[in-house]
């Protein structure tokens, strides 16, 4: 059976919606700031999901429009959001001992590369002239018990993101087990990285374009371990 | 002994020139802009500040930077779209920066008013901000010693103190606030309300008042 579900590359919000139908119900979740915020636009009632935001607060409901906005109440990206009922805050040593501690069962973070075994660079260019700026983005790799990355496979430039070794400045080592991109979605494991699924190419067309081994991911080799 | 004051001005008075200063807030959440106003007119120095960024336009903590008076920022977010005083001063040389992850920074400020001496985390291992510094494996993953930061005064941002100095606060505006109260020699804090003592119940006091120094209400 082919593992490729669609005829065409995802869309932004295409993945967006394919990361949130991932997310177990009554899951913690935290999300990132740029793309990974759009996963909580399809985030459904049923599934339940608890959204943490690193500046303290669980229960973190949507975006705050016209008179709801609250200088107060703001998410990491310092956008203005609302509380939902059972919010509760918290300081920010309690908000990082959430993450650190292992309670978050899932964060959704950008990538500008991810190796083949989970490393994640997402703050730093590298640049010398740049400012480094890091926020909680390394308390998240680090704290959450799934690291999901979304990105656009490719650069510009047409080089793979997904990569041996990360050229940038690392975020954390080995975070990272699952990245969802316009073309495929991976899982990363002990094993090395297994393809779930792809958009708009076959397998071996996806495989000339990551400089890394890559498996054909076999649902019932894999058992109930994985569940997805 | 805590101290209620009357003007911003007389609660920062007492901050000298080479202070390291806690300023609380998450972006403009919770920074208390009268107290950094206050201080700005002081004319205190050569300051060390500790904040979770760098000031965010021409208010605040980046009018501070702007004018000179601080020599060093300890961090976890310095770049935004509107940090333009702080990038001026970084690119020209002018200031120091200390980047921290915003855990470690969290945990770090609750070391020092927890009297712990340093601690190993997890966050940052094998990465530029953890080079030189001590790791061990412990407890299943490798770990970076990281050291407790003291202040000599905290700027904080609370909703509600009552007669004792305890403290509430509003929503993602606590933040840093509790723990910087706790980690500061001195913890200066500006309030929306003073209420008597016993109005603020005992189970939803957020900062208890030995944390606290000198309180005063801002309008």
């Amino acid at each position: 059976m082919s593992i490729q579900t669609s005829t065409t590359p995802l869309g932004r919000d295409d993945l967006a919606q394919l990361v949130a139908r991932d997310i177990a119900p009554g899951s913690f979740v935290n999300l990132g700031i740029g793309q990974p915020t759009l996963v909580s636009n399809y985030l459904t009632e049923e599934q339940n999901i608890t959204l943490h935001t690193e500046n303290g607060m669980l229960g973190m409901g949507p975006e705050a429009k016209g008179e709801e906005i609250d200088g107060d109440l703001i998410n990491a990206g310092k956008i203005p959001v609302t509380e939902l009922p059972g919010a509760s805050y918290f300081h920010h040593a309690d908000s990082f001992a959430i993450m650190r501690g292992g309670h978050l069962d899932i964060c959704v973070l950008g990538a500008f590369q991810v190796s083949a075994t989970g490393d994640l660079a997402n703050w730093h260019t590298g640049a010398p002239d740049a400012i480094p700026a890091v926020g909680g983005a390394m308390d998240l790799a680090t704290g959450a018990k799934d690291v999901f990355v979304m990105m656009t496979l490719l650069t510009r430039d047409g080089a793979s993101k997904l990569v041996d070794t990360c050229s940038y400045p690392l975020t954390g080592v080995g975070c990272v087990t699952r990245v969802y991109t316009d073309k495929a979605v991976f899982l990363i494991g002990p094993d090395g990285v297994r393809v779930r699924e792809t958009f708009g190419c076959t397998f071996e067309e996806l495989q000339t374009l990551v400089p890394v081994p890559l498996v054909p991911f076999d649902e019932k080799a894999a058992g109930a371990v994985v569940g997805l | 002994m805590l101290k209620f004051i009357d003007t911003v001005g007389e609660a920062v008075a007492g901050i000298k020139d080479g202070s390291t200063v806690m300023i609380g807030g998450f972006g403009n959440a919770g920074q208390p802009f009268e107290l950094i106003d206050a201080l700005l007119d002081s004319g205190a120095t050569d300051l060390t500040v500790v904040n979770n960024n760098a000031g965010q336009g021409d208010q605040g903590l980046a009018l501070l930077i702007k004018e000179g008076r601080v020599r060093k920022m300890i961090c976890s977010f310095p770049r935004q779209s509107d940090s333009w005083h702080f990038d001026a001063k970084y690119k020209a040389g002018e200031i120091e920066l200390e980047l921290v992850p915003q855990g470690n920074l969290a945990e770090r400020i609750r070391a020092a008013g927890a009297g712990i001496g340093g601690f190993f985390t997890p966050t940052g291992y094998g990465t530029m901000l953890a080079e030189g510094k001590h790791a061990r494996f412990l407890d299943g993953k490798w770990q970076v010693f990281e050291t407790p930061i003291h202040a000599d005064v905290a700027l904080i941002k609370a909703l509600k103190a009552d007669g004792k100095g305890n403290l509430v606060y509003r929503k993602t505006a606590r933040n840093f606030g509790p723990i910087m109260a706790a980690a500061a020699k001195h913890t200066i804090v500006q309030v929306s309300e003073i209420v008597p003592t016993g109005a603020l119940d005992p189970e939803n006091v957020v900062t208890p008042g030995i944390y606290v120094n000198s309180i005063v209400k801002v309008a």
